[in-house]
């Protein structure tokens, strides 16, 4: 089926971080944590462009490799998720990904690292679907409501589009012949330009 | 005397067994295997209850709700 995928149109980001607010209020996440953020290219500066930035879901996703505890995974639709109970807040997933997308909330007296948060697709994570315990690790299961994510479907102008890398790529392709400008995708090579790593076999899961 | 050795002696057989059956605490790391919880299929849940169509169906229809080109000449 579908291959999720992320797309922000540079050309029509108005930085009004809609998106950010979007994520945060449909998750509820903590103080501190971003899944998701709007950066200006040359703010102030006419001509400046913004775009909104979170995990995108890499075909071949740099934080999956590096994971010293294996606790990510990826599910049939393409989503990179990964399990907060085994995660131990290391921070190489933070290194190695290009865009900035793991957080870490702060736990405890001296700062001390959390377990890593971070843009889930709105897909929730590996409990119940729409269970408590859901929601308070990984926020709301959109996806298994039958809809996309929060920040893709509240965008005002709809920069920010998310769902079947296909389909969002055909939107964009037909945005792109009819302006006439403003091909370029940031960050789509970084995250697409690899072939796609099969999704790891869950245990005890259904594939 | 000798029923309450042998009741004192299977107490403290089944005392000294019940160790046996619990369940390692500590997590087995295979490098590249995925160790957390399996998740289930975003369609297997109590709104689609296992229908993938309908799931595609709903999805698809998001998908396309983010065409402008397209909402303005359903109009």
């Amino acid at each position: 089926m579908a291959r999720m995928k992320f797309l922000c149109d540079a050309e029509r980001c108005i930085e009004c971080n809609g998106c950010v607010t979007a994520c945060k209020n449909e998750h509820e996440v903590p103080w501190g944590v971003n899944r998701r953020r709007v950066v200006t290219v040359n703010d102030g500066v006419p001509g400046e462009k913004s775009i909104s930035v979170a995990c995108m879901h890499c075909s071949d996703a740099p934080c999956m490799a590096v994971c010293p505890v294996d606790c990510f995974y990826k599910n049939s639709e393409g989503v990179v998720l990964h399990d907060k109970d085994l995660c131990i807040g290391c921070g190489y997933c933070f290194y190695a990904c290009p865009f900035g997308a793991p957080q870490f909330p702060q736990d405890g007296a001296f700062g001390l690292r959390g377990k890593m948060d971070k843009c889930t697709f709105c897909a929730g994570g590996p409990e119940q679907d729409f269970s408590a315990a859901e929601f308070r690790k990984y926020g709301r299961n959109r996806l298994a409501e039958g809809k996309l994510p929060a920040c893709a479907e509240m965008c005002s102008t709809k920069a920010l589009l998310g769902g079947d890398g296909d389909v969002i790529a055909d939107i964009y392709r037909n945005r792109v012949t009819t302006r006439g400008k403003g091909a370029e995708v940031w960050g789509w090579g970084t995250a697409y330009g690899k072939p796609e790593q099969k999704p790891a076999p869950q245990p005890g899961g259904k594939s | 005397m000798t029923k309450l050795a042998i009741v004192a002696a299977t107490v403290l057989l089944a005392l000294g067994l019940s160790a046996c059956g619990e369940k390692t605490q500590v997590t087995v790391y295979k490098q590249g295997k995925y160790q957390g919880k399996p998740d289930n299929q975003p369609w297997d849940n109590d709104r689609f209850k296992g229908d993938r169509v309908a799931w595609e169906k709903a999805i698809k229809g998001r998908n396309s709700g983010q065409n402008e080109y397209v909402r303005q000449a359903a109009q």
